[in-house]
């Protein structure tokens, strides 16, 4: 280093206070939730599994740059594995939900092995389409997921005889859950491992030069995504208490695809940010009674024009770190 | 001692012969240049012996092992890394972190290392990071370090290009027209440092169209054209060879004649 250490240290100081501040953006949105709580709490709740879901969802096409338009339907396998072994089979929410992840995964695997081969449009195209076909398959096979109809009757999350049941509790638990994939999303930032899939986003013949084998760490990118897509699916139902095929529809794909864009694609910060953001908005909107959506949608267009890369990139040194 | 070994390379694609039969050694010590008018194959032959196309005939060998059609990372693994002509760097990452990711064959932590971070993972991201830093210092770096790797000039862009690939640690470096570019002082330095990587003991390979360069660099000179070998020698005797002369020259037949690259 030839730059002088008394003009960085404080610079880096000022940088690090200020990639502070989406952090407590986020603590100040959920202790709001938590004081109030009713009708904010439950609408903060839904932000934080969202940002579980788009933290993974980050990982896959933040971090390794791939496009996916399918992990709604690792949501629908871990939520509705939760679902069915705890409402139907009786089992604790904990085994169903790590059972939900285990077989999120494991079809992850599957589907991505081949799906993986293809690049930028094609791979949307294939991801999109497992997307669908689970959406068919959680209306079809009504025997097993009660069809439209939906599963009622799933029992709060809780280990043995402590059930979360209560508002806050539910609050305290995801906000928990968040803290620890924010946290597993900046430690792989930080590694060998994050490193190479910012290599195989930058440019994937130089990964390629370099020995990092593309293939592989796409495909864990891709796993690690869905597993966090079903934790996500598996915390709503046991929030909810009711899953139907709507709930992990098309519809989830747009709106977490427009929270980590408006988040920060590639931050660490931005899924958590874009999710409470995205989730909050159109509620403060709701003075404007018919012109709701507009506003919403106005704000939106603002927000990508003025942060393109995203609220949290504003507050990060270089956009993306 | 020979480090790479081509016997008999062929690579057709579709009815042209970009590569055709082309048999040569690369000895362990020292720089190898290959030269050649534009379109002589040059960059299909580095394709070829770093795993990026398969040799239609022919067979590639380096330090006696068989590498021919393996895939590019096994390859690198091996200790044969290239760089490419036109620079590709990861753009979004700081200078430092690009050479981060070069070093990613000396290490071994995965995911779990990543999360739990034990003890081992924490050693060799201190490796990493002093021998990134140390290949910043050697290429001239260091002063850039935290700036975006987009945000350097060209010539240095190459320079890092070129620690990036040290970082890997290859026996072998392929470079790819090094010196496209850069103005006569960039040129010179990047002629130094070719130097000082094949006296630490890493065998270099470099097609380059800069000739003051290859004259200045190499140890020994192999001439293409039309996807043949024509002559190979020390880079005085390749400049007397008269086939040599006539490949960049022309001599009355069909032009041959070097166009200006960039």
């Amino acid at each position: 280093m030839t730059t002088s250490p008394s003009i960085t240290s404080p610079d880096r100081r000022r940088s690090g206070l200020v990639g502070l501040l989406p952090w407590l953006f986020a603590a100040g949105v959920v202790g709001y939730a938590m004081v109030v709580g009713g009708y904010a709490a439950t609408v903060v709740s839904f932000a934080l599994i969202y940002a579980v879901f788009v933290t993974g969802l980050n990982l896959f096409m933040g971090f390794a740059a791939q496009v996916s338009f399918g992990q709604n339907a690792f949501a629908a396998i871990g939520g509705y594995l939760s679902a069915v072994l705890t409402a139907s089979h009786g089992w604790p929410p904990l085994p169903a939900m790590l059972l939900g992840i285990a077989a999120a995964v494991l079809v992850a695997a599957i589907v991505g092995f081949p799906t993986l081969r293809l690049k930028g449009h094609y791979l949307a195209m294939g991801t999109l389409a497992i997307g669908l076909i689970t959406y068919e398959i959680t209306v079809e096979w009504q025997s097993v997921t009660q069809g439209y109809m939906g599963i009622s009757g799933i029992p709060p999350f809780g280990i043995g005889p402590y059930e979360v049941t209560s508002d806050r509790g539910q609050l305290i638990l995801l906000s928990l859950v968040v803290a620890a994939c924010a946290f597993a999303a900046a430690r792989i930032r930080r590694s060998r491992f994050g490193r190479a899939l910012s290599a195989v986003a930058g440019s994937e013949e130089a990964a390629t030069a370099l020995g990092i084998e593309v293939a592989r760490y796409k495909l864990l990118a891709f796993l690690l995504s869905a597993g966090f897509a079903a934790l996500a699916g598996s915390l709503f139902v046991h929030v909810v208490g009711f899953v139907s095929p709507e709930v992990f529809g098309l519809h989830m794909v747009i709106v977490t695809f427009t929270m980590l864009y408006v988040g920060g694609i590639g931050t660490v910060a931005g899924p958590l940010v874009g999710a409470l953001i995205v989730s909050l908005l159109p509620e403060t909107f709701r003075a404007f009674k018919d012109y709701q959506d507009l506003a919403y949608g106005a704000v939106l267009i603002v927000l990508l024009i003025y942060a393109p890369r995203g609220l949290a990139s504003l507050f990060s040194p270089r956009g993306r770190s | 001692m020979t480090r790479l070994r081509l016997d008999g390379v062929t690579r057709r694609f579709g009815g042209l012969v970009a590569v055709d039969d082309v048999s040569f050694e690369v000895p362990a010590e020292g720089v190898t240049a290959v030269i050649g008018p534009n379109g002589a194959g040059k960059t299909t032959l580095f394709n070829l012996i770093s795993g990026f196309l398969a040799p239609s005939a022919g067979q590639i060998s380096f330090e006696g092992k068989d590498i021919t059609g393996r895939p590019p990372a096994e390859i690198a693994a091996g200790g044969l890394v290239r760089t490419f002509q036109l620079v590709k760097l990861f753009e979004d990452l700081s200078v430092l972190d690009n050479v981060k990711v070069g070093c990613h064959l000396q290490g071994k932590a995965g995911l779990f290392s990543a999360l739990l971070r034990p003890a081992s993972a924490r050693r060799e991201e201190q490796a990493v990071e002093a021998r990134s830093r140390e290949l910043l210092a050697f290429a001239g770096l260091s002063a850039f370090a935290d700036e975006p790797a987009s945000a350097l000039p060209y010539g240095r862009q190459r320079m890092l290009e070129l620690a990036r690939a040290m970082a890997a640690g290859p026996r072998l470096i392929l470079l790819d027209e090094p010196a496209a570019g850069l103005n006569t002082e960039e040129s010179a330095a990047l002629s130094r440092i070719i130097r000082r990587i094949a006296e630490d003991g890493t065998s270099v390979l470099l097609i380059e169209h800069d000739m003051t360069l290859v004259m200045n660099t190499a140890d020994r000179v192999v001439v293409v054209d039309f996807g043949r070998k024509i002559a190979q020698g020390t880079p005085a005797e390749v400049r007397a060879d008269p086939a040599v002369i006539a490949a960049y020259l022309g001599t009355g037949k069909p032009a041959t004649q070097e166009a200006p690259h960039g």
